[in-house]
């Protein structure tokens, strides 16, 4: 490492400064709506998964397995290459051409469906945690299986898996890293452009990093602060994580 | 065993001052080690790629081999090693600033911004920005692109100057340069038509052109708007194996066999690149060719 040229003061410069500020701007905002898919869709096929009804049941089975053994990166590319080209020719052109930021949003819904099978094997996991004989309580004293889930079922269950929900979001920042591969210029995307100007690895990429610690930081902090409000007391520990 | 170490000692420091006075680390690493590290690309076709054989080949190879044939001279070993490292671009500078690689084979544009990290030896190929757009585009310069997409790789010059170049042509294009991360993505976008045209090193697009499926199907045009001179990367503060290096490019280019080494890889070369020899490179070798 003696021969290397330390030169913080680079970052500062525009435009690096400027790519920095908008790659994270960038990949906070993929996470974000990422999740914000991936949350509610995942929830519902996760729920799918532990009703009474069998044909339910198969659609969010067949919806986990699918998206949960594609890597990620291959359905990146899909999403991308491919997909487009299975469209009738006026769409086609229309994603290919004339969609606004069409690697952006083809990112944004790749992650949120994958991490959406995550999601929905938590969510199930989660309920299925709860004593049988909870449900059948429920249903014994007369409520409709909505009313089950409602009251009974989905506020322990979402409490129980507070913390690996959590690893899950941390995931949807870290993962929206693979949007590069399509051409988002996101944090890392932004530190490599940083780097092949100037050859400045080390700061490019150290910069990256420190920025990807801080917002998933702040996203424990956060999601520890949930835990604690939403915690029963007496039911549940407060997580190590 | 004192006294035996104490020996050892001095006779290895004795052989080390007979063999050499070095003031930079990796020529004292290459007499130490009798080896030379290439690192050299996976896909830089043809002047650094893995060929079918599984062997780093091209024409930035064929130059470096000669480079370390110097090095073994000036050193005046017995025998040296080749060994091959293959790189990526975020790989490289790493490498060679940690001394892993000595010497970087490939296809970099020596630009001033880089030279803070890294030295280059002379330049020994150029090349410049140019579009690749299918034929009945009716796109022959960048001031036709109106209205159209253009794609690059993220991070090059060429993109850097097509920027530039949009800018001040005052080209409308639609919406930013898409970005994408290497030439076979950027090709992709082309031949499904989510962009009009790719700008590139020429000899790049000549190298994509070739090996498309349907190559009569592509041309390469425009005149250049930047120029892209490579040279062979070393790490810095090592004036003993640049001088090494620059003078075994300069008895290449007097003894003929840079104009061979040329021929033999893009006149038509194996990937059928089929490149001449321009005059511009000619009279940069003349340049570079140093009085001795």
């Amino acid at each position: 490492m003696g021969a290397y040229n330390w030169n913080w003061p680079i970052l500062l410069k525009e435009p690096y400064f400027g790519w920095i500020v908008s790659g994270f701007g960038n990949t906070c905002l993929i996470a974000v709506i990422a999740w914000a898919i991936a949350f509610p869709l995942g929830s519902a096929v996760g729920l799918a998964r532990t009703t009474e009804l069998p044909w339910l049941r198969l659609i969010g089975t067949a919806y986990v397995e699918l998206f949960r053994n594609i890597p990620l990166l291959a359905q990146m590319f899909v999403w991308y290459y491919v997909v487009p080209e299975l469209l009738p020719n006026d769409w086609s052109q229309w994603v290919k051409r004339d969609m606004p930021y069409p690697q952006f949003y083809t990112a944004v819904l790749c992650l949120g469906l994958y991490t959406a099978s995550r999601v929905a094997e938590q969510v199930r996991s989660g309920i299925e945690a709860i004593p049988r004989g909870q449900r059948h309580a429920g249903l014994a004293m007369g409520l409709t299986p909505g009313q089950v889930y409602r009251y009974i079922l989905l506020p322990v269950g979402y409490r129980t898996i507070i913390p690996p929900l959590t690893s899950d979001f941390l995931g949807v920042f870290k993962n929206s890293s693979l949007a590069l591969t399509i051409g988002v210029l996101e944090l890392t995307s932004q530190a490599r452009q940083i780097e092949e100007y100037t050859f400045a690895a080390f700061e490019a990429f150290a910069t990256a990093t420190v920025l990807y610690c801080m917002v998933t930081g702040l996203v424990i902090l956060i999601m520890r602060q949930v835990e604690r409000r939403t915690r029963i007391a007496g039911t549940i520990a407060l997580g190590a994580s | 065993m004192k006294a035996l170490f104490t020996a050892a000692f001095a006779a290895s420091a004795l052989l080390a001052a007979g063999a050499m006075a070095q003031d930079g680390p990796t020529m004292k690493r290459i007499a130490e080690t009798k080896t030379v590290t290439i690192g050299h690309r996976d896909a830089s076709v043809p002047l650094s790629y893995i060929g079918q054989d599984g062997k780093a080949q091209g024409y930035s190879i064929d130059i470096c081999l000669k480079i370390a044939e110097a090095a073994k001279e000036e050193l005046k070993l017995d025998k040296l090693d080749i060994k091959f490292v293959s790189l990526t671009p975020q790989t490289r500078i790493p490498l060679l600033t940690a001394g892993t690689v000595d010497i970087i084979c490939e296809s970099s544009t020596h630009t001033l911004g880089r030279s803070r990290q890294i030295s280059f030896l002379n330049t020994t190929f150029l090349t410049g920005s140019k579009l690749l757009v299918r034929k009945n585009s009716g796109i022959k310069r960048i001031e036709d692109m109106n209205g159209k997409i253009l794609v690059a790789v993220l991070g090059t010059t060429n993109e850097k100057a097509a920027q530039v170049e949009v800018d001040k042509k005052g080209v409308k294009l639609k919406g930013d340069i898409v970005k994408v991360k290497d030439h076979t993505q950027a090709m992709l976008n082309l031949e499904q038509n989510r962009a009009d045209a790719y700008v590139s090193d020429d000899v790049v697009l000549y190298g994509l052109a070739s090996a498309s499926k349907n190559p009569a199907e592509w041309e390469v045009v425009g005149p250049y708007f930047s120029y892209d001179p490579y040279g062979m990367m070393i790490a810095r503060n090592n004036d003993d194996w640049r001088l090494v290096g620059n003078r075994a490019i300069t008895k290449l280019i007097e003894s003929g066999e840079m104009v061979a080494i040329y021929k033999k890889w893009f006149e038509p070369g194996p990937t059928k690149i089929n490149l001449p020899l321009s005059d511009r490179l000619r009279e940069n070798f003349q340049i570079i060719a140093l009085p001795e």
